[in-house]
């Protein structure tokens, strides 16, 4: 929460000068019962009926009200800049927070977590800052005002003032401490009963195909009844929240009353006194009941907070060193492991020895969680080695500043990202420097212009969210020209062809051999078609590299290469290919 | 099929409602009546030594009977309330729910889950929160400014009449503030829009924002978006934040002229202090209900709008009614495609004059370019969709005299979008066959090659899985759903790119099973690798919606066109 709340000292003047406003008020709002009791006694009651006195005293009913109305105009613009500034400040620092999270984190996290974190979290945060300003601070005021308030008026009865509150704060925190636990429930279910809506509109097929239509919907039912006896509970138990106080307040005016007749037969007391002691019990009824229904909002916005929180907690975790190496090739894996789980023993890699050279062009292929990815990923130091290292260019890859190392990069990713903007404004990603022909000529490599040409506006024709307005292929093939744009040192393929057939992939890695930059290619695949031109192909079987070669080497020495390569091309079809 | 209305949902409970608005009439008197005798006791404290006790402890043990009824009152309602509330969102769901289960393939494909989803939860929660407490805040709103005019009356009608005259103040300011605000709340939800877009795509996307180097580029434009937020949200905020003083002000403008002719008529002696008092209370309490009801309004307006989009749903079109349809007992598989029309659009004819007799037992292949409508023969054969012209025979009965359900039990489909719902692997398992026992589970899975990896799973069959299976990968996920029709052994099976995403080492040992389970059954296969369909019986070479080759493989081979084509496509080589 600290690291929440630590944002408003951007706004320390607001901050303060917002609820001190909304005291002046509150007190302001306290006297009125004293000036009503006042020409009660003094004005009414007077001998002689003092009419000028009353009128004198209205006036200053509606001055003080006119009063009161400006500070709290004053105390809710001061309220409002520093709850809007804090949501502002807390969304600017989590997306800034978030650009600094490793690969590791952001699966742990979840990126939907994420969004949902700062928009409608940010949002409930700044909603409970600002009811806190508003109200949190001024309802205890007011509350201990009008006892204080009723003290002065007297004693022995304040002493019912006392009994009263206490009674009330009683039921009040008693209450919410039984209904938070159970709004909480109250929510899962909800979620329950969200998630079988959702999974019966994406499983339609499936349920229709297995005709299980009914049971799917006595399972909602049945979701749906626990959803209402959960929200029936946490509803019986908040119902008695009013007609408490309102009995506890209302018995203590009885009281009141009783002995303030008493005491007004013993002349202690006048009649405008009892008056006004009634009015402020009313005021206390009033903002208990208001602070109640905060509560609620209030505890939300924690629980909001607190996730927050999390996010800013975070730190990099991303290890660096400075590590030269002397002897290495221009890219070379020594004894890397790769666990992403410390605690479990399970490796996505293990012992991966390998070495490239500068323009290189390096297959990997392997079967579905083989590691094919986790091996490339630790080359733009995505994710650290567990063990070994990763060298590039005489250097652990740890050893470079993240950005500059990433720029030597043109990364191609598993799937295809295209963001909303135009197809110039994609391929600008790669590089914002990029000449138009530089575009045409990443355009072409990708196998992308003919239908870039063809599309309205071409390379400034329009990409939807999610590149909706394209196939996959397209995907595919836009994201490998984006990459391209940067004239890459090290170019990374991965598996990002699947969506192509066999010709146009077969024609896009023709191009990429004939740039004339001469990149160093990393292509992982599942198509032993994709990567049988390549100089070195790695073969990975649960983590392990089983097979390094050549195609014509592999196939003579390993198993595993084999067994891929036939499955994909029978005995018999090599005779009909020729 | 009749069409529902909100009215249906309310109608079952008319007792609760009816109890319900008696209950708040009840309260409102109670709550109106208290001040009045609580007045009356302070006028029995004159001063001193002129004091009534006796009269005032009466009074206080009347008063005292009337908070606990108001209380027990208040309690009871609200309690009723919340029943009507609950229940009556509950009913909504699950008939919106039976309706989901009916709803023509066609409305699912064409309307965002999102959208529906959001009927379902959201516009049902805000219906039933916003009107029926909505309806009983206005309700007993009105009532209470009713009652407070009555008693005011009561005690003094000239107050009455000053009070009635000026407490509309308030409504105008209000209204006033809310019209001047509402294009800056526009202004702030478009804004908030543009962010939460920007924001869902780009941290949706992040590992592809760092592997470009992106980071600092998107800071930059998510801060001005950020930076317009600030600034609209401010105004949108604070102006309408002073509507609630300024009706205050003008509540206690209110106060102090009640107060003022309170004070001369207590002179002139046509009302008592108490009475006085009273009126003040009043003056505090009625200006209340005329603040709440103009945002009831608002939210109920908004509860209707959201009424209109859930009785959309609830009163959509349902499959066409096949309770006297026919049931195959023992269904054979042998198919009679008659000179079938389709399109999902009409002005885009896709399947035109397409006619086939498969025997059964017949593996039928199709190929071609994606949508050329491979998937929608698929979307005809299991009657996701009717075709507009033609007719589909299974075992010689057109398939539109059958029952849905008979017809889709005898056939098993696996198709590339796996589904798999939250709940046990066992569980997702047996959906075709509920009654299976451990061992037939476990010998399905062998075939499916689904057993090594649910093995070492924490707990076996019994592994809990998340939302659409999240916790596996692509592939294992169509193994599981191999699994399941390998488990339930349909008579006719359908799979569309079934194993696309398992390696090729595993698909071929799938394969194997699957050429087992294919004998004697007609199936039916999409696949974009060729290697798996060249045992077809038949193939279909698809395109555009019209098969332009049909043949076996040796056959479409030797034909020399479209299909030898895509085969050799994919052994191009350098």
């Amino acid at each position: 929460m600290k690291r929440v709340l630590s944002n408003l000292k951007y706004y320390k003047k607001e901050t303060v000068l917002g609820p001190l406003f909304k005291l002046f008020e509150a007190l302001l709002e306290l006297l009125v019962p004293l000036i009503v009791s006042y020409i009660i006694d003094k004005g009414i009651k007077a001998d002689t009926p003092n009419k000028k006195m009353i009128i004198a005293m209205s006036i200053l009913l509606i001055v003080v009200a006119l009063i009161g109305f400006v500070f709290s105009i004053v105390a809710q613009f001061f309220n409002a800049k520093a709850a809007v500034g804090l949501s502002s400040k807390l969304r600017k620092n989590v997306y800034s927070k978030i650009q600094g999270l490793s690969y590791l984190q952001l699966d742990e996290i979840g990126t939907s977590s994420l969004i949902t974190i700062m928009t409608n979290d940010v949002n409930q945060v700044q909603v409970g800052v600002n009811l806190t300003l508003r109200l949190f601070l001024r309802s205890p005021i007011v509350v201990f005002g009008a006892l204080i308030m009723a003290f002065l008026i007297d004693v022995n009865l304040a002493l019912i003032f006392l009994g009263v509150i206490l009674l009330l704060l009683l039921v009040v925190l008693g209450i919410m401490f039984i209904c938070i636990p159970l709004y909480k429930k109250v929510q899962n279910r909800l979620d329950e009963v969200t998630l079988s809506t959702r999974e019966n509109l994406v499983g339609a097929r499936v349920i229709r195909a297995f005709a299980k239509e009914k049971s799917e919907i006595e399972e909602f039912k049945n979701k749906n009844r626990d959803l209402v006896s959960s929200q029936k509970i946490v509803g019986f138990v908040s119902s008695l929240m009013n007609p408490l106080t309102y009995v506890i307040v209302n018995f203590g005016i009885i009281l009141l009353i009783y002995f303030g007749a008493i005491k007004v037969d013993g002349g202690v007391l006048s009649q405008g006194n009892i008056v006004a002691l009634y009015n402020y019990l009313s005021i206390i009824l009033v903002e208990l009941i208001k602070l109640a229904n905060l509560v609620i909002t209030i505890n939300k916005s924690i629980a909001c907070g607190h996730r927050i929180d999390n996010v800013l907690s975070l730190n990099p975790n991303l290890k660096y060193t400075e590590e030269k190496v002397d002897d290495s090739s221009f890219i070379e894996y020594r004894n890397v492991s790769l666990q992403y789980n410390i605690g479990s023993d399970e490796k996505a890699l293990e012992n991966i020895n390998f070495k490239v050279e500068k323009g290189q062009i390096i297959g990997i292929i392997g079967g579905t969680g083989s590691g094919k990815t986790s091996i490339i990923n630790l080359l733009p130091h995505f994710y650290d080695a567990t063990e070994g290292k990763v060298i590039l260019d005489g250097k652990n890859v740890n050893s470079y500043n993240d950005e500059e190392l990433r720029m030597r990069f043109g990364i191609v990713p598993q799937k295809a990202v295209l963001f909303r903007g135009t197809i110039r404004s994609n391929l600008l990603w790669g590089n914002a420097n990029a000449s138009e022909n530089d575009l045409i000529e990443a355009l072409e490599v990708s196998q992308a212009m003919d239908f870039v040409s063809k599309k309205e506006g071409g390379i400034d024709g329009c990409v939807e969210q999610n590149g909706a307005n394209f196939s996959g292929g397209q995907k595919q093939r836009l994201s490998i020209a984006r990459a391209l744009t940067r004239k890459p040192e090290i170019l990374i393929l991965d598996d990002s062809t699947s969506a192509l057939d066999y010709l146009t992939d077969f024609k896009l890695r023709s191009a990429i051999r004939k740039l004339s930059y001469k990149p160093t290619v990393f292509i992982v695949s599942q198509r032993t078609s994709s990567i049988q031109d390549a100089d070195l192909i790695i073969v990975l079987d649960e983590g392990k590299i089983v097979g390094k070669g050549t195609h014509e080497e592999l196939l003579n020495s390993c198993v595993e290469y084999q067994e891929i390569y036939y499955s994909q091309v029978r005995k018999e079809e090599k005779h009909d290919e020729k | 099929m009749k069409n529902k209305k909100l009215s249906f949902f309310l109608f079952k409970y008319w007792y609760l409602i009816s109890l319900s608005l008696l209950l708040a009439i009840l309260i409102v008197f109670l709550q109106l009546a208290i001040p009045f005798w609580i007045g009356e006791s302070i006028d029995l404290i004159v001063g001193k030594n002129d004091v009534e006790f006796e009269r005032i402890s009466l009074n206080l043990i009347r008063i005292s009977i009337s908070i606990v009824l108001c209380a027990l009152a208040q309690f009871v309602m609200t309690n009723i309330n919340n029943s009507l509330t609950f229940n009556i969102s509950r009913d909504i769901r699950n008939e919106a729910m039976i309706k989901i289960e009916h709803l023509p393939l066609k409305y699912i494909d064409t309307h965002p889950f999102g959208a529906i989803l959001s009927n379902v939860i959201g516009d049902v929660e805000q219906l039933s929160d916003g009107l029926l407490l909505g309806f009983s805040q206005l309700f007993s709103g009105v009532i209470t400014i009713l009652g407070t005019i009555g008693f005011m009356f009561v005690i003094s009608w000239k107050i009455a009449i000053v009070v009635i005259v000026l407490s509309p103040l308030s409504l105008f300011v209000a209204k006033f503030i809310a019209t001047k605000t509402h294009s800056m709340f526009l202004l702030q939800s478009k804004t908030r829009g543009e962010q939460t877009s920007f924001i869902e795509e780009m941290v949706n996307n992040q590992k592809v924002v760092q592997a470009f180097s992106h980071e600092d580029e998107n800071e930059i434009t998510f801060d001005e978006i950020n930076e317009r937020l600030y600034a609209c949200s401010l105004k949108a905020n604070f102006y309408s934040s002073t509507t609630n003083p300024s009706t205050r002000f003008i509540n206690a403008i209110i106060y102090a002229i009640v107060c003022l002719i309170g004070a001369f008529n207590v002179i002139g002696g046509t009302i008592s202090v108490g009475n006085m008092s009273t009126l003040l209370n009043y003056a505090n309490q009625y200006t209340k209900p005329f603040n709440d009801i103009s945002s009831v309004i608002t939210e109920l307006q908004n509860a209707l709008a959201c009424s209109s989009r859930i009785f959309e749903l609830i009163n959509q079109e349902e499959e066409s009614d096949d309770s006297k349809g026919k049931v195959i007992d023992n269904p054979q598989g042998e198919f009679d495609i008659q000179n079938v029309y389709f399109s999902y659009n009409e002005e885009k004819p896709l399947i035109q004059d397409f006619s086939l007799k498969i025997k059964k037992g017949t593996v039928v292949a199709l190929v071609g370019p994606t949508g050329c409508g491979k998937t929608t023969l698929i979307n005809l054969l299991m009657r996701f969709y009717d075709v507009n012209d033609g007719s589909i025979s299974l075992d010689g009965y057109n398939i539109q005299s059958l029952k849905r359900e008979s017809l889709r039990s005898s056939i098993g489909m696996v198709l590339q979008e796996t589904w798999l719902k939250k709940g046990t692997i066992r569980e997702n398992i047996i959906l075709g066959k509920g009654d299976a026992t451990d061992e037939e589970i476990i010998k399905a899975c062998k075939e499916a090659h689904s057993y090594h990896f649910i093995m070492q799973m924490k707990d076996g069959l019994n592994t809990m899985i998340n939302e659409d299976g999240g916790n596996l990968s692509q592939g294992q996920k169509q193994l599981l759903c191999i699994t399941r029709i390998m488990l339930c052994k349909p008579e006719i099976l359908i799979l569309d790119e079934a194993t696309s995403s398992i390696d090729t080492r595993t698909e071929i040992r799938i394969q194997k099973a699957f050429n087992k389970l294919m004998e004697n059954r007609t199936s039916f296969i999409v696949a974009h690798r060729l290697s798996t369909i060249q045992n077809a019986d038949v193939i279909l070479v698809m395109k555009d919606g019209n098969i332009i080759e049909k043949g076996n493989h040796n056959e479409l081979l030797a034909l020399n066109g479209f299909y030898k084509q895509l085969y050799f496509s994919q052994f191009e080589k350098n």
